[in-house]
């Protein structure tokens, strides 16, 4: 057989993603990556160290901890940081703590506001960050179908989608001002089924509660949350049961329904994502408030 | 279809067929209310890529935004942000993503709007093929054929022509062929090579997924198939190796990898490349990727390199085979598309991105806007939104560049706002060395070029040597530069007259100011500059004269080019052996002064390279010996050879 030196799609968006990468890593003084803990960053984390191979990463790692992660997410972080050798910083938004801001009492709008948005501005700000990597991908939702590579970002992380620079070709315009940054999406053209197959491929260790397992929930809103510990304020009338669930989606655990599967390896997961066609955001209740909701939180500066 | 596919396969082998997946970008473009987002919309669904959440979320949405009453309104399933949602209008480029048990795809969804030009060129400069909508009951309109000329502006080498809502005419066959003619004859006038036409209806899924059984005078492929088996894979440039370094890392003091997405060709290790614009050459030594090294790579593949020789290449510089190199260049000529509210002066200075390089540029000219609705060329003082015109631009580094027409990543650019860091431009870099150069020649000279003939003289070469009293012979002159070659090359000429020959002097330098006047530094035009030199050699021979080559003809290929010109049996090479120290001694014109402090580049023998003959067939010691003492040994030789032969 002759050969024809012919790139699959996979091969294509590693190497473009790599691309993207480098691009940030040569053009910004000062860029960090978000990392949050999930399957998208888990994939970036890899093109990453395969970018700079065998350099080791030439920027931090930036975690917004809302202090409502899975425990078994933050054990997963603490000991890949330590296997792959990299900086993690953990930005945790101690005001927000102290006044006990939590989804039960204040809401999840409000909660995620003060938590997570709001907590990775003040990071970006505080860390003087010209750039900053995102795994969002563009078929996640549909505002984010139009979101650039190279996503423009005012001095107040804001997002003006009047206000985005024409992307061409692989060539990036990275240049701010003072004060002013750029988000990366390196990730932006894959799908999530690209993702997991990347994962199955790569071997890419992931957190363990993608996978089916017997876990303490109750039904909440026509999904299952997890009871992760005893800040989740039971309702009257529930009691946790052990059910087989697996989350295809990780965020804060009373945000964050599970979903009843007998998954526990990745080709498993893979097939049952393909046969439960649901898309993964469905899971997550930050998408719920109403249609146009991730624009809006967007626009406020959430990722 | 994905379920019916996984039942079949299992779910390794569905996993092991979908990693194998090519992938075809395409982008579809089309007037507003031609039913391109329906279209889209009708394809994700028909082709069973929709999920079920999304379905009934557009379901609820029909009754708010939707334009078609009880059915599903497939526009709202690909239908993105607020406003435009609020406005029924798709304003920006938005990418949809779908897989079929063949081939994986990515849709650039660009909008219809006269003023929104900038997205559609946005949309396919990630292209590889363009779906153009037309309504049947329009029929070929202003759009399209902007759409149309934009797309093959772009490089987009694969149009599929969408004749929509075939059901609101009838399902006409008379309609689609009119249609079909008077698109093909404004495409005539476009660089591209496949187009493609399919009568549909993307509101009822005709000839969309599903083969149209209102149309069966239609023999060809409904879309989706359509694009399963398109072939693009030739598309891509294996053959000119391009490799911009965009970054280098240095982990430790033994390595020094220089990372970089191949742009074009095949790289393997081993190969001899030049770094441009320094013009120092190396070998590859290896090829590193996380997952091992590499012994070759190709065209889009991010990779770091090491090298053989410690070569000061960084982020911006270019490598490439030393055989087979990029245009290296202050000035290019390019199409733009003008993408500012801010226009376009003459003058007007710029940032511009290429490849990895960023440079500060200046508009000199603006040759002429294009009517892209007739596709005429008009007289512009300025290029404003969403025009495209031709420039010539002046950058302050120098370039590596392709014409886009051979180099998709090559040739294209972006310009950005000095201030407001807005990308104001897109790009393309047009051949103008033979674009403008041959291609005036050849229309000045009418259509006689296509018949060109060779003819053969009636003085034989043995009459000429029997009138000259001599054999014609080339003698090439090589050696670093102030080696001694111009000396020695007019004390030969001198030496000769003296004996009775009949010689003159090729002087590089001259040359350069006359028959080469219009050539630079870059490998491409050294290259032609020393062909140029070799041809007038032979001329000179072919006359029965003996012909002294005096150029610094540097890399071994250059001389083997020369040889094969003149002929071997009339080719000598001599080498002018003078250490490099004492070319510098000698050097009374501050050239070396000025390559050592970095103030000139590309100077053989510091930062261009020079490749000493292997085999000359003399070595003349013209560091240690007068040119006159040398052009007497060089003539003994020669004569003792019988190699210069009084007849």
């Amino acid at each position: 057989m002759t050969k024809t030196y012919t790139l699959t799609h996979l091969q294509q968006l590693e190497n473009e993603s790599i691309q993207i990468i480098r691009e940030v890593a040569a053009e910004f003084q000062n860029p960090v990556m978000l990392y949050s803990i999930g399957k998208d960053s888990g994939v970036m984390l890899r093109l990453a160290e395969k970018a700079f191979y065998p350099a080791p990463l030439p920027f931090s790692l930036l975690h917004v901890n809302t202090t409502y992660k899975f425990r078994e997410m933050i054990a997963f972080r603490n000991q890949l940081m330590k296997d792959i050798g990299a900086t993690l910083i953990e930005k945790i938004n101690l005001e927000g703590v102290k006044q006990n801001i939590n989804p039960f009492d204040h809401g999840t709008q409000r909660y995620t506001h003060i938590m997570k948005t709001e907590t990775l501005k003040q990071a970006l700000t505080e860390g003087g960050y010209d750039a900053a990597f995102g795994g969002a991908r563009r078929d996640e939702e549909k505002s984010r179908a139009k979101e650039r590579v190279f996503s423009f970002r005012d001095s107040r992380h804001q997002w003006d989608p009047k206000n985005q620079r024409p992307e061409l070709w692989d060539l990036y315009n990275g240049r701010v001002k003072q004060g002013e940054s750029i988000r990366v999406f390196p990730l932006s053209n894959w799908t999530e089924l690209d993702i997991w197959l990347y994962i199955h491929l790569e071997k890419i260790p992931m957190v363990p509660l993608y996978f089916a397992k017997e876990r303490p929930v109750v039904r909440r809103n026509g999904t299952w949350i997890m009871v992760d510990d005893e800040r989740l304020p039971l309702q009257k009338g529930e009691t946790p049961e052990m059910r087989m669930v697996r989350f295809r989606t990780l965020g804060c655990y009373p945000l964050t329904g599970a979903v009843e599967s007998s998954a526990t390896t990745v080709p498993e997961v893979i097939e049952e994502m393909l046969r439960n066609k649901n898309s993964e955001r469905q899971g997550r209740m930050i998408d719920f408030d109403e249609a146009g909701s991730m624009e809006q939180k967007k626009r406020e500066g959430y990722f | 279809m994905i379920c019916t596919e996984l039942d079949r396969l299992g779910i390794e082998s569905y996993l092991q067929n979908y990693r194998d997946k090519s992938l075809l970008r395409f982008l579809t473009c089309g007037s507003v209310d031609d039913g391109k987002s329906t279209l889209i919309g009708r394809l994700l669904h028909d082709a069973d890529q929709v999920f079920d959440d999304h379905l009934s979320a557009v379901r609820k949405d029909t009754g708010k935004y939707g334009t078609t009453g009880e059915a599903i309104d497939f526009a709202l399933l690909v239908d993105g942000l607020q406003a435009e949602r609020e406005q029924g209008i798709t304003i920006d480029v938005a990418y949809r993503y779908f897989s079929t048990d063949r081939r994986k795809f990515i849709i650039a969804d660009t909008p219809g709007h006269v003023q929104y030009t900038r997205n559609m060129a946005t949309g396919a400069s990630h292209c590889d093929l363009a779906i153009i909508l037309i309504d049947a009951r329009k029929g070929v309109l202003e759009q399209t054929r902007r759409h149309s000329f934009i797309a093959t502006l772009l490089g987009i080498q694969h149009l599929v022509v969408a004749i929509n809502k075939m059901d609101l005419v009838d399902y006409s066959r008379e309609v689609f062929d009119r249609i079909k003619g008077d698109f093909g004859a404004f495409a005539a006038k476009l660089q591209v090579r496949d187009i493609h036409f399919i009568p549909m209806s993307g509101m009822r899924g005709e000839n969309v997924v599903h083969r149209s059984e209102n149309m069966p005078w239609f023999q060809g492929s409904p879309l989706l198939a359509h694009l399963e088996n398109v072939h693009i894979a030739s598309d891509r440039n294996l053959v000119d190796l391009r490799l911009p370094v965009q970054l280098v890392l240095r982990p430790n003091l033994d390595y020094r990898g220089f990372c970089g997405t191949i742009a074009s060709g095949i790289l393997r290790q081993g190969d001899p490349i030049v770094s441009l614009p320094s013009g120092r050459q190396s070998r590859v030594k290896s090829i590193d990727t996380f997952g091992g090294s590499l012994t070759e790579a190709v065209a889009g593949m991010a990779v770091s390199i090491t090298l053989e020789d410690e070569i000061d290449a960084s982020r911006g510089d270019m490598f490439a085979s030393p055989n087979n190199a990029p245009n290296v260049d202050h000035n290019v000529e390019a199409m733009i598309v003008w993408m500012a509210e801010e226009p376009m002066l003459p003058g007007s200075r710029y940032v511009l991105k290429q490849t990895t390089n960023t440079s500060a540029v200046t508009a000199t000219d603006i040759r002429y806007r294009m009517n892209v609705s007739t596709l005429s060329r008009e007289d512009a003082k300025a290029l404003t939104l969403n025009e495209i015109g031709r420039v010539r631009l002046e950058s302050m580094r120098p370039l590596q560049w392709d014409p886009y027409a051979k180099n998709r990543r090559t040739g294209s650019f972006i310009l950005v706002d000095r201030l407001t860091n807005a990308t104001v431009a897109a790009g393309m870099i047009l051949d103008r060395t033979t674009a403008e150069r041959a291609g005036d020649r050849r229309t000045r000279s009418g259509d006689a070029g296509l018949n060109l003939q060779t003819h053969k003289s009636s003085v034989t070469p043995e009459q000429r040597t029997q009138r000259l009293q001599q054999k014609p012979l080339a003698i090439w002159f090589t050696g670093l530069p102030r080696s001694g070659k111009t000396p020695t090359a007019f004390a030969l000429e001198q030496e000769l007259y003296r004996r009775g020959y009949a010689a003159h002097v090729l002087l590089g330098t001259n040359l350069r100011t006359t028959l080469s006047r219009d050539l630079g530094f870059s490998g491409e035009d050294r290259w032609e500059h020393q062909r140029r030199a070799a041809e007038v050699a032979r001329v000179s021979c072919d006359a029965g004269l003996i012909a002294i080559g005096a150029l610094i003809a540097p890399l071994a290929a250059d001389r083997s080019q020369a040889r094969t010109i003149i002929g071997a049996e009339r080719f000598v090479e001599v080498f002018c052996n003078a250490s490099l120290e004492i070319c510098e001694q000698r050097d009374q014109t501050g050239l070396y002064a000025a390559a050592r402090q970095g103030q000139l580049r590309n100077v053989t023998g510091i930062d261009a390279p020079y490749e000493p003959p292997q085999n000359p067939d003399f070595v003349l010691p013209t560091g240690t010996k007068s040119p006159e003492d040398c052009a007497k040994m060089l003539c003994d030789f020669l004569e003792q050879r019988g190699l210069l032969k009084k007849m």
